[in-house]
């Protein structure tokens, strides 16, 4: 199915290719489908996702990335198919266990928390806290000190996040793109093992996309793993170790994200919707196209891209 | 026209029992709607649940007061679960409904005849009181000022019922400014989220509508003390003056309910003294005294849309907090 250039890869234990075996995996999934009606929105055999690495989810619109992430997380339950995080099986286990469980996701659309302010935010993150007990909560002494442990955590990752100056203000005042680091701040407090980026570019202004990606490979440097699902390639291309593409529900193509981007299942996959289309006149290209560019002239015709392989 | 009857009568509402009742049913309503986001239309079948509860345990059973009491609180807590197990999966309007249903379920149920002998039916059951008022510390006579001069059992009823409302607004405001405060705060912005940051949303959903319900069920037991218990006393209308009230006050807030239920009396019946008192004497003479009684909730009403039109976060709400569009 796929022709990825690179047969071998340090994080891959055998060939390069969809569904292909890691060294050492955070999550296996296995046979996870998510039927809509008669649409399969989701058809993964078999995917791992590689520890202590930014693994991308990419592929075009409407191609499940978003239905298996909410499936993973436990946001949506599958019709079929198991997976475990860190060994431990996590099919059909709610979504705040695998919150705890250590695997946090942020969201497409920010979740932040509009009438509470920034701190509360971040403090509803935390773990721990015996002062979520509906009884302990009456009592404040019981609570009191780790209380304060987890306001100092949450103010030093606002401190990090640049968003100190406004702890204390409703988090609805924040702009788009603050929420979008608000957001990913509040996932840190709990320590987790795996965090789950929904598209966390959308909607985030460029001059605030250089410090999330510095967010995001800080959190690979403290040792976190990644997963996250982007429509942004120059994101994938410049944070991501890892790259898995689907399409139609199923993984079609992975690797690093140098050559994964000129894989041809990648390329029909991205320009599939455009087959139809009155084709216009375009230069033979020298260098191989990839999706960015393919997604950039979309109107590309079909043969002069197989002319260049 | 009698001005110091009518003020005098308007005055001492912010003290009567009732005015105790709906301010503990307001707190109810404030941590299910105003801290949780629960939309709970249905506080008047937990305050019937308590009134027929208290009632029955003690007429039918003839329990002592405290076992009646704690008869009324387990009463709501199941109520509250039947309510809650099926609903609080789904969307927040799908409570609303199955909860505005409920209350209506609980009105029909104990004024069947069928059941007569057991609620009373549509007349109700009375001379539940008697050990309730056998427990009053204060020897017999006439205490207070002014407006405020009650017998010793209006006092005592009163002593008992704001003591409640008391309490529950400590529990409340404990409750809410701990950790757990701050999960069901978050729950009533996005549940989504809450869930993704690893919180049983369903449970603290369930704690919320039973905490609410109980004191729901409370306000129904203080309700009766001073009259008899009378299904037609807990329709729907129960539950919109308790949310009028509320917002009256501001929803969230810690005075809110207590605040808003002593205005909500006073105006109401001010309005009403000086209405029949205007149609009495004569002044007016377009209306009957009958529709002079009703006249006093169109007032209410028009008083509630100028409310959430000027002010919509009430007396004791943040300005701030309404101005996003959250």
């Amino acid at each position: 199915m796929s022709d990825t250039a690179v047969a071998s890869h340090p994080l891959v234990d055998g060939a390069v290719g969809p569904g292909c075996k890691k060294v050492d995996p955070i999550v296996v999934a296995d046979g996870v489908t998510r039927q809509f009606g008669g649409l399969k929105a989701v058809d993964v055999e078999h995917v791992e996702i590689p520890r202590g690495q930014i693994t991308a989810l990419i592929g075009p619109n409407g191609a499940g990335k978003t239905t298996f992430f909410n499936l993973l997380t436990g946001f949506d339950k599958p019709n079929t198919g198991s997976w475990s995080f860190e060994g431990r099986s996590l099919a059909r286990v709610p979504a705040f266990k695998v919150a705890r469980a250590g695997m946090v996701r942020t969201f497409q659309l920010t979740k932040s928390l509009g009438r509470l302010t920034v701190l509360q935010n971040m403090l509803l993150g935390a773990t721990k806290q015996g002062g979520e007990n509906f009884f302990t909560a009456i009592v404040k002494p019981l609570w009191a000190k780790r209380e304060d442990e987890i306001t100092k955590r949450a103010e030093d990752l606002l401190t990090r996040f640049k968003l100190d100056a406004k702890k204390d203000d409703y988090a609805a005042s924040l702009s788009g793109g603050q929420r979008k680091l608000l957001e990913m701040a509040r996932a840190l407090m709990s320590e987790p093992t795996l965090v789950m980026l929904d598209e966390p570019m959308a909607g985030v202004n460029p001059a605030l996309t250089q410090s999330l990606l510095g967010h995001i490979r800080g959190l690979k440097e403290e040792g976190m793993s990644v997963l996250f699902v982007e429509h942004d390639m120059h994101m994938v291309r410049h944070i991501s170790d890892w790259v898995i593409v689907m399409a139609e529900g199923r993984i079609v193509a992975e690797g690093p994200p140098e050559t994964v981007m000129t894989d041809q299942a990648v390329i029909d996959a991205y320009l599939g919707a455009h087959h139809d289309e009155d084709l216009g006149e375009m230069e033979v290209e020298l260098d191989l196209p990839t999706v960015e560019e393919a997604e950039a002239a979309a109107e590309k015709k079909h043969e002069q891209q197989e002319g260049n392989h | 026209m009698d001005w110091g009857t009518i003020l005098g009568n308007a005055i001492s509402q912010i003290a009567s029992p009732t005015t105790a009742a709906y301010a503990l049913a307001a707190i109810g309503i404030s941590v299910h709607f105003g801290y949780t986001g629960l939309l709970n239309f249905g506080q008047a079948g937990f305050m019937a649940i308590g009134a027929y509860a208290f009632a029955i345990a003690t007429l039918g059973f003839g329990w002592p007061v405290w076992a009646a009491l704690l008869m009324v609180i387990l009463a709501s807590v199941v109520f509250a679960f039947i309510l809650g197990l099926p609903t609080l999966r789904l969307r927040a309007d799908y409570l609303a409904i199955v909860t505005i249903a409920a209350a209506e379920i609980v009105r029909y149920v104990v004024s069947t005849t069928g059941l007569t002998p057991v609620t009373g039916g549509a007349s109700g059951l009375s001379g539940f009181s008697g050990g309730f008022y056998a427990l009053n510390p204060i020897p017999e006579g006439t205490y207070g000022f002014g407006p405020f001069t009650y017998t010793a059992d209006g006092w005592w009823v009163r002593i008992v019922g704001w003591t409640l409302v008391a309490i529950a607004t400590v529990l409340v405001w404990l409750l809410m400014r701990s950790p757990w405060g701050r999960v069901v705060k978050g729950i009533r912005e996005d549940e989504d989220a809450v869930r993704s940051l690893g919180k049983n949303v369903y449970s603290y959903k369930m704690q919320s509508l039973v905490l609410g319900g109980v004191l729901g069920g409370l306000a129904g037991f203080v309700f009766i003390l001073p009259r008899a218990v009378q299904p037609g006393n807990y329709g729907t209308a129960l539950t919109f003056f308790i949310y009028t009230l509320l917002l009256l006050g501001g929803a969230a807030t810690v005075f809110g309910p207590i605040v808003g239920a002593m205005i909500f009396w006073v105006v109401l019946s001010l309005s009403n003294g000086i209405i029949v008192g205007l149609v009495e004497s004569g002044i007016v003479s377009f209306l009957t005294p009958d529709q002079a009684g009703q006249i006093r909730f169109i007032i209410v009403g028009v008083a509630l849309m100028l409310l959430v039109i000027f002010r919509p976060q009430g007396i004791f709400g943040n300005k701030k907090e309404l101005s996003f569009s959250v």
